[in-house]
């Protein structure tokens, strides 16, 4: 099982180590990391497996969007089914 | 890995363009709930809608998490309460108090299925709850109702036509201190379907399973933003356009309802294809028809593009879904919709012009704002007109016309909330009460003989 970690906001130092603390601190494995920029901003994209993750679904997304509101970032957890199922037929 | 683009598609559509799931609305068959007795039978209703929707909205709330994908209303559907009024007598309306009462434990937005089908004629229980709903939809908040009066098969019941003139009034007249909501609740039918999940005129209807889970989606602004980008393309791209969003659209409402069927222990019923707006600004139909090109919704060419629109959201969506139904198309609720609120307060759109909308997509003349002096049989004859449409072109139609006791051209409505709010618009007021006091049936059309 694998989510996808979206995050968008102004380049700051230090953006992929936080989100990756936390994603340790809850034994979700980091698989692949991309990153871009639009226009000004920051895109990173994370594939994460949680298929041995310490907590509820629902505790990371709740984290995630915590520490996105602390960084004035916008940091999406979604299970990679939506992306599977609505761009691959 | 995953397209990053395609990820920050879906990404954008869910945070900027009000890309959401409508509904998830589960259907629950109260057939094995009849009883002589009406008070035993209301028990069996409340206690069976209870237990099986017990974790319906814990469930859609996961899957929002889950997915990242919000989930604006958790519904029920009920077999057509005339049903149970002709096994048990009674007032019908402590159904309607017993269907509140189970909305309210279980936490739902609506419960649907205060509903009487008549298009062929008058069964027990359907006068008495007919006659019942104004008291029923002013003495509940959650309870919505329908009536079914004609179809393509056997013609339109023009007695029920006229009764449901009076009926809407009435509704309205009840409930004239909270902005007319009674009637917002009610929906008058020509061809209903048994598995629509979107209210008021969601009911599960008697040739359905025990208990189904039925997905309504949504996504107008996904759909005008995906137009917006394309520039002045020609009118063949923009069809293409529209059906590889409401593909996508589809998609996800297919995967939601995979697995809240999943998770509920429920068989999956249909995806609705269907385009919803809300009165939030972004998620309106009207300006999806405005982004192809029209000044105002209800301009000349509206009922072209809407027609287009219609259809190729009907092409993108059934290929994504393994099973379609309900109502499926694009919806014109005006006092739901930022575009049409807008478009009717500046005049650009009649209810003409909404009729003829009417005939190209879902569903009918829907949340139109009407002076509270129209008589009955001004609002009967709209009915009839209405559910014409619908009977010969072998499509669902239907009414949803809100008299605003009081009040007239150039004051308005607020319902507050996905019902949004809007102005009063103008009626002909010519009278056609000879022809409504006529009574009696119009035959099925030629349409209907297929065999």
């Amino acid at each position: 099982m694998k989510a996808v970690i979206t995050v968008i906001g102004k380049d700051m130092v230090g953006i992929l180590a936080k989100v990756s603390a936390l994603c340790a601190r809850h034994n979700v494995n980091v698989v692949e990391v991309t990153q871009t920029v639009m226009q000004d901003l920051f895109a990173m994209i994370m594939l994460a497996d949680i298929s041995a993750m310490a907590v509820d679904f629902s505790v990371l997304v709740d984290e995630m969007e915590s520490l996105g509101k602390e960084l004035g970032l916008s940091v999406h957890v979604m299970h990679e089914d939506i992306f599977n199922s609505m761009h691959r037929i | 890995m995953i397209n990053v683009s395609d990820i920050l598609e879906t990404v954008t559509m869910i945070q900027d363009e009000n890309l959401d799931i409508r509904t998830i609305t589960m259907g629950i068959s109260l057939l094995d709930c009849c009883d002589s007795n009406i008070s035993r039978s209301c028990r069996r209703v409340y206690d069976k809608i209870t237990s099986r929707a017990r974790d319906l909205v814990k469930t859609g709330e996961e899957i929002e998490k889950k997915y990242g994908i919000p989930i604006i209303n958790k519904r029920i559907s009920v077999t057509p309460i005339a049903m149970l009024a002709a096994a048990s007598g009674g007032d019908p309306v402590e159904y309607a108090l017993t269907l509140e009462r189970a909305a309210q434990t279980v936490g739902v937005n609506f419960i649907g299925g205060y509903t009487a089908l008549v298009h062929k004629g008058f069964a027990a229980g359907d006068l008495e709850l007919i006659r019942s709903i104004p008291e029923a939809l002013s003495r509940t908040e959650h309870v919505c109702s329908s009536v079914n009066i004609g179809a393509t098969k056997s013609g339109i019941n023009m007695d029920a036509v006229r009764m449901m003139g009076g009926v809407v009034k009435q509704c309205s007249e009840l409930t004239a201190d909270r902005d007319c909501i009674g009637s917002a609740k009610l929906v008058v039918f020509c061809n209903a379907p048994e598995d629509n999940p979107f209210m008021a005129g969601a009911f599960h209807g008697p040739g359905e399973p025990d208990c189904v889970l039925n997905v309504g989606v949504s996504g107008p602004g996904v759909v005008r933003a995906a137009l917006a980008k394309s520039g002045d393309c020609s009118i063949d791209e923009v069809a293409d356009i529209v059906k590889k969003t409401a593909f996508k659209i589809t998609r996800m409402g297919q995967l939601v309802g995979d697995a809240a069927s999943r998770m509920l222990g429920v068989p999956f019923g249909i995806v609705d294809l269907s385009l919803a707006p809300t009165p939030a600004v972004g998620d309106s139909v009207a300006h999806i028809l405005e982004e192809m090109g029209l000044e105002t919704c209800g301009a000349h060419g509206t009922t072209a593009c809407l027609a287009l629109l219609n259809d190729a959201v009907k092409k993108g969506g059934v290929m994504a879904s393994s099973r379609v139904g309900g109502l499926s198309g694009a919806f014109i609720p005006v006092t739901e919709d930022a575009g049409m609120i807008h478009a009717a307060r500046v005049g650009a759109l009649s209810i003409e012009k909404l009729e003829a909308m009417t005939a190209v997509c879902s569903v009918g003349l829907d949340m139109i704002v009407i002076p509270g002096d129209t008589s009955a049989e001004v609002i009967s004859g709209i009915i009839a007109d209405e559910a014409a449409i619908g009977m010969v072109n072998s499509k669902t139609t239907a009414v949803r016309i809100i008299p605003a006791i009081g009040k007239g051209i150039g004051e308005e409505l607020e319902f507050g909330g996905l019902l949004g709010s809007g102005p009063v618009m103008k009626v002909n007021t010519a009278s056609p009460a000879r022809f409504i006091a006529r009574g009696g049936h119009i035959p099925a059309p030629l349409q209907s003989l297929k065999n």
